[in-house]
């Protein structure tokens, strides 16, 4: 399991297996509008050969902050605070060159959009070798034999062909696949993966989800699998990580996550979304309104605007005071430990079905 | 094409209690592919649908899922009259509408309304929220009573908006709030069919959900009834009381909801099925059958010969690839559900004794790994 956080905002000395952890990240965007906080405060760790799940909807920051960890965002916008250290490396201060020797080697990501990004000019084979040629010192014709040998690996068929083809002529299932090869060509330690599958077909997801669990067991590599759909996580994930307008709201494992939930969010989320096997006779139980605008955040809880259990906080400290995330498991929230529960067993779970 | 072969006497609505609205009998589109120099001759076509066979009752809600390119929406804008079939015959309320020219389509298109998968694209940019929901009633000089301003006000109040927002344009709506004035413009007319082309795909996880109560309450408050086209099939479970399972251009199986999602008989229901991940809420979850195909869908420039689903099909057989199985009501089937198929599977989603995996890096993988 993960080494889940002391209180956010404090600086813990990262485990010996922590492989990656971040402390407190904030990322902010200056942009016309005013300053936009992508990610306020956020701070977790992953640990080799273990899954931690992002989810989120749009804009809460779950790429950010993946962005950030790879060095990918735009200097001269952001600006980026707080630690964020790879295998006991510092990477927030870190240069270009240093982050250079780090992407595709240690670190490496897959996309959301294979046909975007994948060069359209270059044939896959070569765009697969690259990386293992730049890290590895490798001559051209051993990178073609483990570009070839990766191809294989992640189920291209005739590999040794395909090697010559452009991303146009691979079909969406098999670009994505051809961005696994890619990114596990140097065994990184830790993947991340970045909404790999929303871009594909039920059936085509299936398969790339099994493949990239079953490769990871073979490679070993931590991933950083970033989601909206809480289905995708639950198959996928160890640990879980809700986050809701650039903060973590809510952390645990994916099983104590999923079947205990503890925040008002992560209760609509579930909520919201029809199941196969559920009640069709009870009308799905959306959360209101739409979420915050990142530029100016509501007060207190971010949550709060569109909470229906604020009535049950004392005082007006949804609105007034924002609630910390805890150590380990627990959910960014005023309700004490007891409503969390009383209310997810007595008013959620039987919308479920 | 072999049309006939798929060719089942049409389906009536359930039960007969509900009158047919729109029914569509071996409807096909073939889009033709050009080339050759310096002559341009049809040296293809694209099969996007290829003798589908389908009936919505009035009031009824009725879904279409398959995964992309298979012509679901291809399907929903033929049947709309937004394409002109290559062949076979859509009939709505009686009237056969497959090659009305304009002037007789009139009546009929204000009846059936479209909404729409993308609600960025499918608003006019320069157009306030009122002109938009405005214009259809324009177009077909309609007058309701108490003027047209009145009407969308009203409109925007029963699809959950700010009857004040009036004059606002697009890009102050948030994407829920966008596809919101998409269905309001939808019902302005008030339409009998709505074809609904991925309607809430394009929105947040929390925003899905009022999307889709939204349109349930459309439906069965005004009676309105939906072909519900999309690819999610926890949704379309959600809204639909009966289903179209289409792959490349056919229709595999249609049945009421329960047939469909419980007793499912065509392998690629089944693998469809398999694929959805699920929330594991608890243990009982777990116990589903597991199927992982392999591969993407095939082109539909060149189709399979006889069942197309047969390249990716795991019981495939000699006469799979000789003769197209017909849609047909199987032994073992409830009525009107209808499947395509040869060697039909057991009507069951639980766990099998062994996994499907036909994918070869995964087998690969997972051999290794036992």
């Amino acid at each position: 399991m993960t080494t889940l956080t002391k209180t956010e905002g404090e600086r813990a000395p990262s485990g010996p297996e922590a492989f990656l952890s971040v402390r407190d990240l904030r990322v902010r965007f200056s942009t016309e509008d005013g300053i936009v906080k992508a990610v306020d405060g956020l701070s977790f760790d992953v640990e080799r050969g273990k899954t931690l799940g992002i989810v989120g909807e749009s804009g809460s920051g779950k790429s950010v902050t993946n962005l950030t960890v790879l060095g990918l965002h735009n200097p001269k916008t952001a600006t980026v605070e707080g630690e964020i250290v790879l295998d006991g490396k510092e990477l927030v201060t870190a240069t270009e060159k240093e982050m250079e020797k780090l992407r595709g080697n240690k670190v490496a990501m897959i996309f959301q959009d294979p046909l975007t990004a994948l060069s359209p000019y270059y044939t896959v084979g070569r765009q697969i070798a690259e990386p293992f040629m730049k890290h590895t010192g490798a001559s051209k014709k051993e990178a073609k034999l483990r570009a070839i040998e990766m191809l294989d690996k992640v189920g291209i068929p005739q590999p040794a062909m395909r090697f010559e083809d452009y991303p146009h002529q691979f079909s969406g299932g098999m670009r994505q696949r051809a961005m696994i090869a890619m990114s596990l060509i140097c065994n990184p330690d830790l993947l991340i993966a970045d909404e790999p599958t929303t871009a594909l077909d039920v059936t085509v997801q299936a398969q790339i989800l099994d493949l990239l669990k079953d490769l990871q067991q073979e490679f070993g590599s931590a991933i950083i699998f970033i989601t909206h759909d809480l289905g995708v996580i639950s198959k996928m994930a160890d640990d879980l990580l809700v986050m809701y307008s650039g903060r973590a709201v809510e952390r645990g494992s994916v099983r104590e996550v999923l079947r205990a939930p503890q925040h008002p969010y992560t209760w609509g989320l579930l909520s919201s979304m029809p199941r196969l096997g559920g009640d069709t006779a009870q009308a799905l139980t959306p959360i209101p309104g739409s979420p915050p605008s990142l530029l100016n955040p509501p007060s207190g809880c971010p949550f709060h605007p569109r909470c229906g259990f604020t009535s049950e906080v004392s005082g007006n400290r949804c609105s007034g005071e924002r609630p910390e995330l805890p150590a380990g498991r627990g959910a960014a929230c005023h309700l004490d430990d007891a409503q969390k529960s009383t209310f997810f067993i007595e008013q959620i779970k039987p919308r479920l079905g | 094409m072999s049309d006939k072969l798929t060719l089942p006497k049409p389906q009536g609505p359930v039960d007969g209690a509900a009158e047919t609205l729109l029914s569509v009998e071996g409807l096909t589109k073939h889009f033709p592919i050009y080339g050759g120099f310096p002559i341009k001759r049809k040296v293809g076509a694209v099969q996007a649908v290829d003798g589908v066979d389908l009936t919505v009752g009035v009031g009824e809600s009725v879904g279409l899922v398959g995964e992309s390119g298979c012509g679901k929406s291809t399907t929903g804008r033929l049947i709309t009259r937004l394409l002109e079939p290559t062949a076979g015959k859509v009939t709505y309320a009686g009237q056969d509408i497959t090659h009305a020219s304009r002037r007789q389509m009139a009546p009929v298109r204000s009846e059936i309304q479209m909404i729409f998968q993308d609600p960025y694209s499918s608003l006019n940019p320069r157009q306030t929220v009122g002109t938009i929901i405005k214009s259809p009633m324009e177009v077909n000089g309609i007058n309701p009573k108490g003027g047209v301003e009145n009407r969308v006000r009203e409109l925007l109040e029963l699809v959950g908006l700010n009857p004040e927002h009036y004059n606002r344009f697009p890009h102050e709506f948030s994407g829920g709030q966008r596809q919101r004035i998409g269905v309001a413009r939808a019902l302005s007319l008030n339409p009998k069919l709505i074809v609904a082309d991925e309607p809430v795909s394009a929105l947040d996880v929390s925003i899905q959900a009022q999307v889709v109560n939204l349109l349930q309450k459309v439906q069965e408050e005004m009676g309105i009834a939906f072909l519900f086209i999309a690819h999610d099939l926890a949704i379309v479970r959600h809204f639909s009381q009966r289903l179209a399972v289409m792959y490349l251009g056919k229709v595999v199986e249609v049945g009421d909801r329960d047939s469909i999602y419980n007793r499912p008989r065509h392998p690629y229901t089944h693998a469809l099925l398999s694929a959805v991940p699920e929330v594991a809420l608890d243990d009982e979850t777990e116990d589903r059958e597991r199927i992982r195909l392999s591969g993407d869908v095939p082109s539909p420039i060149h189709p399979p010969s006889g069942c197309r689903f047969r390249t990716r099909c795991w019981k495939a057989q000699d006469k799979c690839a000789t003769s197209e199985p017909p849609l047909v009501q199987i032994s073992g089937n409830r009525e009107n559900h209808l499947t395509a198929c040869h060697f039909p599977e057991d009507p069951t989603t639980e766990a099998r004794d062994a996994d499907i995996v036909l994918d070869p890096a995964l087998a690969a993988l997972e051999k290794e790994g036992e």
